[in-house]
């Protein structure tokens, strides 16, 4: 398949004067999984309304596809092609889990027999066969959400829509969560998911936007965004006094810490500068008891790109 | 599958929705149901004495009074059901199900189409069951016809269903449910100021036009008319136009909220 599964030129969005997406350029392969990171507020929510077809851009957006179709000429044909998880839980709370399938079913025009079928695997598979017979409101927190994401697989979408599916839930939840995920995106599914967890971010997106005061800030793959920031580097640590100072020697421009015999010098973490240092220690003839590489985690870029001291990044440079 | 037989099956199946949700929590629509029992109990036994002195020239008893009040009494059901309906509405749009029904390719009206009928099956239910506790007391309609009760019976579902599509409008408009019980308060307001409970001419005389062709005052007239032989004259026109007068524009103006995009 070569139509990619999301396109946006120059998204935008304001209520009011309060501009809230300021021209985001989106491009999602078909069966990637697609990350929308920021912090609260940051336009998140209101560009999954978009995109789903629950609100409608500002006029002076460019073209939007999803699943191929035009979002603003045939948005029946984009609600077709996906399913939605809000962030609020979208399950009916007076009727059963079982009666909330059923009526997904119906929806999406499955025959009676083949509805029943539907609903009862998606429940075994989200294990809620036990509850199913309960009115949805009486639901834990993660039940709710597992019940919501099974309501959303009943038309078998293409394109899923994430809104924050792991918010409020517990570590265990959360990964199942995350296996869910996994399983949807090994069947050729589509995933477009907003987080503020950078490690589900890191977990399971294969590229990241960073969004944050409706532009987003940085784009590409956990690797990529982490390499944008500084903050990689090279600590040697040594057990010998006489190895540390000559090796401190031999490597020049180093943070030294006297205490714990060890060397930090700042590094991009690539194979080139290792090979380098690990060169420059071989010729003074000293061996490092330990070499750890530290490259900037995701909550390094994180706060590195978001939060009010910096708005509005320049676009930025990896595509 | 063509865009009719489509709305069809959405319609019919949020239809269902709404009837399981009615079924599974009846106490509102009972709720609603005691202020017309209530009442028609009330001007019966408490103010039947007093009240009856004031229709047909002083001649009439008791009885008469039930005769008189009932049609009045059996279209305020219907009023008193729709603020259900407003209330049911408002809290479902509150709900997260309402934005995933809007992001799947179903008929849109089919939300709204699925609460008018199930609203106006509930009225009917209610009626059926003000009309039985008025004849345990002592209602009979005088020589209605078989295409009589057919006309009253058609003439009823006609008033449900433009106050529910009215109240339909209201629940959109309301923030929440208690908004949406006091902005549809008028549906049962209305009935207190029309010729449910004394005629129009016993008001005052500039209270009288108002009375006299508010909504329900000519759908009173009429159903009295078709189940007591009494004059019906311009009303049945009058009832008629306002019912789908206020359909229509409850349609129309329900239709416009729901699109708006959700907040």
């Amino acid at each position: 398949m070569t139509t990619p599964a999301i396109t946006a030129n120059g998204l935008r969005k304001s209520y009011g004067d309060k501009v809230v997406l300021d021209g985001i350029d989106l491009h999602i392969p078909t069966g990637s999984v697609f990350a929308l990171l920021g912090p609260n507020g940051a336009g998140k929510t209101t560009a999954v309304k978009i995109l789903s077809t629950l609100v409608s851009p500002d006029p002076a957006s460019g073209e939007i596809r999803v699943g191929g179709h035009d979002l603003a000429t045939d948005p029946q044909a984009v609600r077709a092609a996906i399913g939605v998880t809000g962030q609020f839980s979208a399950v009916d709370g007076l009727i059963t889990g079982e009666e909330n399938m059923l009526l997904m079913a119906d929806l999406h025009h499955l025959s009676k027999q083949e509805g029943r079928r539907v609903a009862a695997e998606l429940l075994e598979r989200f294990d809620l066969t036990e509850a199913a017979r309960k009115p949805a409101a009486t639901y834990s927190g993660g039940m709710k959400r597992r019940l919501d994401i099974a309501m959303t697989l009943v038309g078998n979408p293409r394109i899923i829509f994430l809104d924050e599916p792991t918010t409020g839930l517990d570590p265990r939840s959360r990964h199942n969560m995350w296996q869910i995920i996994r399983e949807l995106v090994t069947g050729g599914v589509t995933v477009f998911l907003t987080t503020q967890y950078l490690e589900e971010a890191d977990q399971l997106a294969d590229r990241i936007a960073v969004l944050n005061d409706g532009r987003i800030a940085a784009q590409g793959s956990a690797e990529e965004l982490k390499r944008l920031i500084p903050g990689g580097h090279i600590r040697l640590r040594f057990t010998d006094p006489a190895a540390y100072q000559r090796a401190a020697s031999a490597l020049g421009e180093v943070t030294r810490d006297d205490e714990a015999l060890a060397l930090r010098l700042p590094s991009d973490g690539s194979q080139r500068e290792l090979r380098s240092v690990l060169d420059r220690l071989d010729s003074a003839d000293v061996e490092a008891d330990e070499l750890t590489v530290h490259t900037p985690d995701l909550d390094d870029v994180f706060f590195a790109l978001t939060g009010p001291g910096i708005p509005n990044q320049p676009k930025e440079a990896l595509r | 599958m063509s865009s009719l037989s489509l709305a069809v099956r959405d319609s019919s199946t949020m239809l269902r929705r709404n009837l399981l949700h009615a079924r599974r929590y009846p106490s509102l629509t009972l709720n609603l149901l005691l202020t017309p029992v209530m009442l028609l109990l009330l001007f019966v036994y408490v103010f039947g004495d007093v009240m009856s002195a004031g229709i047909a020239g002083g001649g009439a008893d008791r009885s008469d009074y039930i005769a008189y009040l009932v049609p009045g009494l059996l279209l305020m059901t219907i009023g008193s059901t729709t603020i259900g309906t407003a209330v049911s509405v408002s809290m479902d749009m509150t709900e997260g199900i309402i934005a995933r029904f809007r992001t799947m390719a179903i008929h849109r009206g089919s939300v709204l189409v699925g609460h008018v009928i199930g609203s106006v099956l509930q009225s009917v239910m209610s009626v059926v069951l003000v009309g039985a506790v008025a004849v345990a007391i002592g209602f009979r309609s005088t020589d209605a016809t078989a295409l009589e009760w057919l006309a009253a019976f058609g003439l009823l579902v006609l008033f449900a269903t433009a106050l529910t599509w009215i109240a339909v409008g209201m629940g959109l408009i309301s923030p929440n449910a208690e908004a949406a019980g006091n902005n549809a308060m008028p549906m049962i307001l209305l009935p207190l100021l029309s010729s449910a409970f004394v005629p129009v001419d016993a008001m005052p005389g500039w209270f009288q036009p108002i009375a006299e062709y508010q909504p329900f005052t000519p759908a009173i007239e009429t159903l009295r008319g078709l189940l007591l032989g009494t004059e019906i004259g311009h009303n049945g026109w009058l009832a008629v136009a306002w019912c789908l007068g206020l359909a229509v524009l409850g349609y129309f103006w329900s239709a416009a909220k729901f699109n708006r995009d959700p907040k």
